[in-house]
């Protein structure tokens, strides 16, 4: 049921598009109405979710540690483990964001021999992800195809190296196939994996779906049931210039990848996905280890009404020297 | 809200990012391209009809040539007979170009236009056109 109903939510959305267009001829809805709101929708619900992270208060220090914190001059700071500078955030953050430092140290537990239970590195996460992470990168880089009148320098560059293999004619972009690959293990080890599967959720499992139909549908159109790029380019270009035009000879299978993705940046607020933004704001990332070195005020903190010692002894001063009890400031005679 | 400064600043370059396709394009002139079939070979001839359908030819053109490309030069299998059983010989430079004399106006036109460039011209001789 956790698989099976966002996997059928994808489907549901593939074949809403078909009746969409084949059945209904509604092209401008799918075509224009649907990739305007879901990029409003995409870059709203971002700033929403990021502004309403940064409103709630951080009370304690909470940064992850995972080495010395800065101490006495005699003992060495790990500086990027645990940062007590601004510059050491953001290398520490850098090196999360770029290269997943963090998701390198995932560690596997495993009973040996019937009772040694160990823990061993592992690393197919962390390569999964992030060659995930990069090629969707690049494939989104490579869209700008569509986007732009006079293509950006780095186009052809990405280009040349993503095809290099020169493998059949369009040629074979690795990074495509790669990342429908890099999908796929993401999805498999959800399935495979008895203790990922008993924590895998349907929220974990449909952008899985929802990318994997994205990518199937985007390698379909360029290698196999080629579709009329001009055309499609003249749908983007109106799109973005704000004169939207829906050209003829665009088969249904574009308006599926169109849809899928629009699907995904309307979801991606919403959604786990939204970690893009949300990596940025995590205290236990974000936040300098410097608690030795500086109080950290909660900002909850309410003035408390107090009654200091000496107003104390003040108000009771006489009382107090009528039983005797010792005072530490003597009334002025 | 706390670290406002910076927040907003991330704020800000998310938007630069997201916005680029629509900003990028202002001012800049957006030419739909339009090939053209204006050469004296075409001109001449009664039937104007490329070696396959004008539909096929649109989105399938690269896979043919590269196909032509591999019988021809890998086996030496230069014939190629369309699906009306026509003849015609495999070969970039003398069967498409000599139709499609016209590469700036009819080949770059819509390469240019999806910013595609296509590798023919490593190994052909690239045509020297007339500059009107």
């Amino acid at each position: 049921m956790k698989i099976l109903f966002p996997f059928f939510m994808v489907i549901a959305l593939i074949l809403l598009v078909i009746a969409g267009v084949s059945g209904a001829k509604m092209h401008f809805l799918f075509g224009v109405v649907i990739p305007y709101a879901a990029l409003f929708l995409f870059v709203i619900g971002v700033i929403y979710r990021v502004t309403k992270w940064a409103k709630s208060p951080s009370p304690f220090c909470i940064p992850t540690t995972c080495g010395q914190q800065k101490s006495l001059p005699w003992i060495k700071q790990n500086k990027l483990e645990n940062p007590s500078s601004t510059a050491g955030v953001i290398g520490r953050m850098a090196l999360d964001v770029l290269l997943f430092r963090s998701l390198f140290r995932n560690q596997k537990g495993e009973l040996r021999d019937g009772s040694r239970f160990i823990y061993g590195s592992d690393k197919w996460l962390w390569l999964a992800g992030i060659v995930f992470h990069y090629t969707f990168l690049i494939v989104l880089l490579r869209h700008i195809r569509f986007f732009t009148q006079t293509e950006p320098f780095y186009l052809h560059f990405l280009e040349t190296f993503d095809g290099f293999l020169e493998i059949g004619i369009p040629k074979l972009f690795m990074t495509g196939a790669i990342l429908l690959a890099a999908a796929a293990y993401l999805l498999l080890r959800r399935f495979y994996i008895p203790q990922v599967r008993y924590i895998s959720l349907p929220a974990d499992y449909f952008p899985l779906f929802l990318i994997i139909g994205i990518a199937t549908t985007g390698i379909l159109m360029r290698y196999f049931l080629k579709t009329d790029i001009v055309a499609v380019k003249e749908l983007t270009m109106g799109l973005v210039t704000f004169a939207p035009v829906i050209p003829d000879g665009i088969g249904a299978l574009f308006y599926i990848h169109l849809f899928l993705v629009s699907a995904l940046f309307a979801y991606f607020p919403f959604s786990k996905l939204v970690h893009m933004g949300g990596i940025f704001m995590s205290p236990t990332r974000n936040m300098t280890g410097n608690s030795r070195e500086f109080y950290h005020a909660n900002p909850w903190n309410y003035p408390v009404k107090v009654h200091t010692y000496e107003e104390y002894e003040e108000e009771f001063r006489d009382k107090m020297k009528m039983a005797e009890i010792p005072v530490e400031k003597e009334p002025i005679k | 809200m706390y670290n406002s400064g910076k927040v907003i600043m991330g704020i800000i370059i998310f938007l630069l990012f997201v916005a680029f396709p629509f900003y990028y394009n202002i001012g800049r002139v957006i030419a739909t391209p339009d090939p053209s079939l204006d050469t004296p070979v075409i001109n001449e001839l009664v039937e104007k009809k490329c070696v396959e359908p004008r539909e096929f030819m649109r989105v399938e053109h690269m896979t043919m040539l590269n196909d032509w490309k591999d019988s021809a030069i890998r086996d030496g299998r230069r014939a190629y007979i369309n699906t009306e059983g026509k003849l015609f010989e495999k070969s970039l430079q003398n069967t498409c170009m000599r139709c499609h004399s016209n590469k700036e106006r009819f080949c770059n036109e819509c390469h240019t236009y999806v910013a595609v460039k296509p590798y023919c011209w490593t190994c052909h001789i690239e045509p020297k056109e007339k500059k009107l």
